[in-house]
């Protein structure tokens, strides 16, 4: 190829930002925290502050808006699956704790208000979180710090609800071609089709090059995954509305994915241009460390740009709707629900777009780790 | 740390579980077979065009040949008829020219035959007038010699032409 050599020097500059930019990331996360937990604490007494006002008042109509909470609330997971008003679906509860697992039903906290005791400990819920109640009732820090909270929460629950959305299509899908083997699609088929032959023909063909077809299972897996719970997190009524491909947490399951494939693929060139590359010897220090780097930093890369790109358009639609509440204007609506539904329409762009882009970079870094150099 | 960056421990327990039993039940159930049937239908529809393509130049070549095949006959055709004319030509002008030999032969024959017929003629003639001369002389002589004194005459005349000699 003859565009590799201007591509390769993006990619080692794209490893020097990104190792540039975890040396500030680690750096500064420290920072970060303390700023962090003095908002945390700080928004606990407004929001303390606000239930006090309330329960002495009793007015609901003079508490306060507050668009960063509902949002936050929003993005982030849940313990419940937020209906309508008051209503929530519980969700189940797992938690590994010294004493062993516990399964309940998140119900039992009743938004948080209420501990739940089980016959292995005692549970309450601060901040969305599992802790582990003491028996003197305040928070046992100790042995919260070993409990490993497994719960079916919004985002899971919305992902098993895509994966099943998934199966049923494209196992259906593929039953269709056994029983029309030889004709031409129809139906679902039709509209799958094409999506699986773009996946094949401008993803892994030109990428990858004649080895491709081992990679696709895990090309179209990635690519569906992606972007049917990118658009599911579109809609706003259950069981879609939850973030959950702007989820730092799947995100980075995914990119590890992407990683170990690469990675278990890579050839003797591939390693050879990481542990050996060809400039001058007193460059090694420099260069073996920014190739290693670069090996985390690619996928660190999809992590973020998945993660990112999906939580931001949710902020945005979210910021957009609470301007409503914000200006408590009806007024406000028409102008609100205009932005919302360019953005929504964007979004859908996104949300085929994020799915392509981190499928494509896959197939792009398998498609380096497995070249061969003649 | 903002907790939007920190990954909880359960979603990517979860992920990690959904995403696995997802991609090895769609690489079982759904992938293979409808990546196979794809690149099946895909070889057949490749495979039927080639066919196709095939048979296109099948079907010129079998043009072409009925063609050259139309165009021998035809220059076989015309070349039959070229020789028969030919000969046709040749058969007329062989005729004319026997006849004509043969024509002039008997020519020549029937003047051989008229000119021997006239020599005949003449020689018949000849010794008819010879015989007829002599009879008539003969008559003449004996007409004339009937009497002694013409006789005598006669001497006598044949006597002075002697003796003028």
């Amino acid at each position: 190829m003859d565009c590799s050599h201007v591509f390769k020097f993006k990619v080692n500059r794209l490893i020097v930002v990104f190792a540039l930019f975890l040396a500030f990331f680690s750096v500064a996360s420290p920072a970060f925290a303390q700023v962090d937990s003095a908002v945390v604490a700080q928004d606990t007494a407004v929001v303390a502050a606000h239930a006090e006002e309330a329960a002495h008042g009793g007015e609901h109509g003079s508490k306060k808006f507050e668009p960063t909470k509902v949002i936050m609330e929003h993005i982030a997971d849940s313990h419940m699956w937020h209906l309508w008003g008051h209503t929530s679906l519980p969700l189940p509860v797992i938690v590994y704790t010294q004493a062993g697992l516990d399964v309940f039903s998140s119900g039992n906290f009743h938004h948080g208000e209420h501990d739940y005791t089980s016959a292995k400990n005692t549970y309450r819920l601060v901040e969305d979180q599992v802790k582990i109640v003491g028996a003197d009732g305040q928070i046992d820090e100790a042995a919260t710090a070993h409990l490993y909270d497994i719960s079916i929460t919004k985002n899971v629950a919305a992902m098993f609800v895509a994966v099943a959305l998934i199966l049923i299509v494209f196992i259906s899908v593929a039953g269709a071609y056994k029983k029309r083997v030889g004709k031409s699609p129809k139906g679902l088929q039709s509209l799958i089709e094409p999506i699986i032959v773009f996946v094949r023909d401008d993803i892994a063909k030109p990428n990858i090059g004649h080895g491709y077809a081992k990679f696709m299972p895990y090309l179209l897996t990635v690519f569906f995954f992606i972007w049917i719970n990118n658009m599911l997190g579109l809609v706003p009524i259950f069981p879609g509305g939850a973030n959950v491909t702007g989820n730092i947490a799947l995100t980075l399951v995914l990119s590890l994915g992407t990683l170990l494939i690469v990675n278990l693929n890579g050839n003797k060139y591939y390693w050879k241009h990481i542990l050996l590359p060809d400039v001058p010897w007193w460059l090694y220090p420099i260069m073996i460390p920014v190739e290693l780097i670069g090996i985390i930093s690619k996928p660190f890369a999809l992590m973020i740009r998945l993660f990112a790109n999906i939580t931001a358009g949710h902020i945005i639609v979210l910021s957009l709707i609470s301007l409503i509440f914000i200006f408590e204007t009806l007024a406000m609506a028409p102008v609100s629900i205009a932005f919302v539904l360019f953005m929504d329409v964007l979004e859908l762009l996104v949300a085929f777009l994020q799915a392509f882009i981190f499928t494509l970079l896959t197939a792009l870094f398998i498609g380096m780790a497995v070249e061969e150099h003649h | 740390m903002n907790p939007l960056v920190l990954p909880s421990i359960g979603l990517v327990f979860w992920t990690t579980v959904a995403f696995v039993g997802l991609l090895i039940l769609l690489k079982k159930f759904a992938w293979k077979p409808i990546l196979a049937a794809i690149h099946e239908r895909e070889q057949n529809i490749d495979e039927a065009l080639n066919k196709a393509e095939l048979a296109k130049q099948e079907m010129t070549r079998l043009t072409a040949q009925n063609e050259d095949l139309l165009k021998s006959a035809r220059a076989e055709r015309d070349l039959i008829l070229k020789e028969a004319k030919a000969l046709k030509d040749s058969i007329i002008n062989e005729a004319k020219t026997s006849a004509h030999v043969e024509g002039a032969k008997l020519i020549e024959k029937a003047k051989i035959e008229i000119e021997n017929q006239k020599k005949a003629a003449l020689a018949e003639l000849k010794n008819q007038v010879s015989s007829l001369s002599l009879d008539i002389a003969e008559r003449v002589l004996r007409n004339q010699l009937q009497d002694k004194a013409k006789q005598e005459d006669l001497v006598a005349n044949l006597l002075k032409d002697v003796e003028l000699n």
